[in-house]
């Protein structure tokens, strides 16, 4: 690939990180296996001991997440990746990298329910602590900052509210604490944003949405901007202090760039062992393939949706940054030109009943709990995706009782809108019920 | 670990084990906007298999403190004075790029000191374009991006230095920016494009130089073609080539060849491996 500039985006998202094969297949076979025969003694111990690469066992690498694997980092622009069973997984895999208990995090309020879960209460358990705080709220973040604060995190655009995060704000304020910055990117893809150009440390994905895009498989994966230096940090021994779990090795003398990804996958994938399968990695891969194509298709019907839905007599709320009436408007225009992503959330000027009606009458639009799909999508926040928050945590997150949460998806845009306006219709009608 | 040199502190990996003077030595130098993290899958082999490995960071780079070579002439001069600080009467020098200049500039100047010679991804002369020159002084991150797109040979790298799932162009824009940044006062960037760019004395230096060398080129390396190593090539007494299926990043976009070149060579010219 000697060339004389670095491919494109569209390029990068069908060929990183796989080429055909000694057995010239053109695409990325599964490597469904658990593991992998050493040609020797000797090159089995090498490859334990980090002196040779190569795939040992599915758990710890295989060969077709590792095409996922590059293939995510190429299209954020970092270093290499690590997949994981879930998005979920990534995000546990980040943390417990990076501390233990005693530690802090600042996060976002902005958040999905189970990272928001996994934080509030059952992180706590194991002893980490986490402030939240408004995304927008750039003191609170400052403020938020313990001694034994390690991380930062939020997501690009919040669950469902879409408040846009301030990427580079929020990011010199960590690294002044001598902190990374953690983001959750399921919503916009690197398509949409690339946060590494604005100072993140680290992305995942649930690569479940967008990014595998056709609602069939479950899967995450973490990518390194390789930009934090957890040395002069200080605040890392796990990266900067001999590892008596793997020969006493120092990861950030090992790798100056990539001693969250050696940890990470030497210990995480190892001892928690939350991987991904190599089947999932294909199909996530098969997404992947078409993503600009099918991001540019749901930006396009987001956009002919919440037109129509901004102006519908029976919304009382549209919550998307297209709309200048958004608290992320403007940052949205900045920071994602191409749009904020087509999961977004709006409000009937109704009741409870009415909304459950609304939701019962779609017929294009599946009720179930997932975004990112091709197909639209359709859900009741407040009691399913973020039913253990109480209502301070619900409205922190911009959710109210009768939020209705939206995916887009690709079908024809006029076939969605009408599929709506019979469900507004109906639900309009609904009398005599209390709210 | 730490040696001092020149009054500063150099910092050298050792592959994972303890420095040990008993064993042969071999030291790695790396090239521009580099550091010892390039040569991690060598290094710890071959310190696992019978080797003192010792793999600097050059002066003002990342770990090491001291004023970053201005020449070639001057970085050689560094690793004499490193071999004196880790007592190393004699050690194999393997260099990549520029420091596959400042390999070949020690060995001619002390040669009975360098048992064996390892030039990787080398040239002579190894002129730097004028627009590049300029740009890595002016716009050193436009130029970061420019040479790792040259050096680069695939899009789809083998498992590398970080193991399987690096994206190796990523890695090296990330460890360039990481090199850059570690030296607020100099361009360490401009300062090596220039050394390699002013070097003259290649040929003389082989010519003093008696010990076997094995040169290891990229077969599509756009940045040090092996064409431009072959005059080099005629003048070495002693030479073996090995031609890789790769660019300009042989440690890591063909880290395999490229250890087997290593261990081949270094089998052939009398250091048996115990597996």
């Amino acid at each position: 690939m000697p060339g004389y500039a670095d491919p494109s985006f569209d390029t990068l998202a069908l060929h990183a990180g796989a080429a055909p094969d000694a057995t010239g297949a053109r695409a990325v076979p599964i490597h469904l296996t658990t593991s992998f025969v050493f040609e020797s003694s000797d090159h089995a111990a090498s490859l334990f001991n980090l002196e040779r690469a190569g795939h040992v066992y599915s758990r710890i690498s295989n060969p077709t997440n590792a095409v996922l694997e590059q293939r995510v980092s190429a299209l954020e622009g970092g270093i290499g990746a690590i997949t994981t069973a879930s998005g979920q997984a990534a995000l546990h895999l980040s943390i417990a990298t990076l501390m233990g208990a005693g530690a802090h995090i600042v996060a976002s309020t902005a958040l999905y329910g189970g990272s928001q879960n996994l934080l509030h209460y059952t992180l706590r358990r194991f002893g980490i602590e986490t402030t939240f705080v408004k995304p927008g709220d750039i003191d609170g973040w400052r403020a938020a900052v313990r001694p034994n604060t390690k991380l930062f995190f939020g997501e690009t655009v919040g669950n469902p509210g879409l408040d846009v995060l301030d990427i580079a704000t929020v990011s010199a304020i960590a690294h002044e604490a001598g902190v990374p910055l953690l983001v959750d990117s399921t919503l916009t893809s690197p398509w949409l944003i690339k946060p590494f150009d604005h100072g993140a440390d680290l992305v995942y994905h649930s690569a479940t949405k967008f990014l595998s895009g056709h609602g069939t498989v479950i899967g995450g994966i973490v990518v390194d901007g390789g930009r934090f230096d957890w040395d002069r940090s200080g605040k890392f021994p796990e990266l900067t202090e001999p590892y008596a779990g793997f020969h006493n090795m120092v990861f950030s003398e090992e790798s100056t760039v990539g001693a969250f990804l050696l940890r990470a996958r030497r210990e995480g994938l190892r001892d928690f062992g939350a991987c991904m399968s190599p089947h999932s990695a294909w199909l996530i891969l098969q997404g992947i393939e078409t993503l600009s194509l099918r991001m540019e298709r749901h930006m396009g019907n987001t956009r002919k949706v919440v037109e129509f839905l901004a102006g519908h007599e029976f919304v009382s709320r549209v919550g998307h940054p297209l709309l200048e009436s958004h608290p992320s408007h403007a940052l949205a225009q900045k920071l994602l030109p191409r749009g904020a992503g087509s999961v977004f959330s709006f409000d009937l000027k109704g009741s409870r009943a009415q909304g459950k009606k609304f939701v019962e009458t779609l017929k294009i639009f599946s009720h179930l709990a997932n975004v990112g799909d091709c197909r639209s999508l359709v859900i009741h926040p407040a009691s399913t995706t973020h039913f253990r928050m109480n209502d301070e945590a619900l409205a922190a997150g911009g959710i109210g009782q009768g939020t209705i949460r939206l995916s887009i998806g690709l079908e024809d845009p006029d076939d969605l809108i009408d599929d709506l306006k019979r469900a507004l219709k109906a639900a309009e009608k609904v009398t005599g019920v209390a709210a | 670990m730490n040696f001092t040199v020149n009054g500063h502190s150099t910092y050298c990996y050792t592959g994972g084990k303890a420095f040990d003077a008993a064993k042969p030595t071999i030291l790695f130098i790396h090239g521009v906007l580099n550091d010892h993290s390039v040569w991690i899958l060598q290094t710890r082999y071959l310190a696992n298999h019978g080797w003192n490995v010792l793999a600097l960071d050059l002066p003002g780079h990342c770990r090491s403190a001291g004023d970053p070579p201005a020449t070639v002439e001057e970085a050689a001069d560094f690793v004499i004075a490193l071999m004196q600080a880790a007592g190393l009467e004699k050690a194999v020098l393997v260099g990549h790029s520029f420091g596959s200049l400042i390999a070949l500039e020690t060995a001619g100047r002390v040669p009975d000191r360098v048992s064996q010679l390892v030039l990787v991804g080398t040239a002579f002369p190894m002129p730097v374009s004028p627009a590049l020159l300029e740009a890595s002084q002016q716009e050193p991150l436009r130029a970061l991006e420019m040479i790792n797109i040259f050096s680069r040979s695939t899009l789809a790298p083998p498992p590398s230095a970080m193991g399987p799932g690096t994206w190796v162009y990523g890695a090296s824009m990330a460890l360039g920016r990481r090199v850059l940044a570690s030296n607020p006062k100099v361009n360490v960037f401009h300062a090596g494009f220039k050394a390699c760019d002013s070097y003259t004395h290649g040929e003389e230096a082989m010519a003093q130089v008696s010990c076997p060398v094995l040169f290891v080129l990229g077969e599509v390396d756009q940045m040090t073609h092996p064409k431009a190593a072959q005059g080099l090539i005629a003048k070495a007494r002693n030479a073996k080539v090995v031609v890789l299926p790769g660019g300009h990043n042989q440690m890591n976009e063909t880290p395999e060849p490229m250890l087997q070149a290593l261990v081949g060579f270094l089998d052939l010219t009398g250091h048996k491996f115990k597996p």
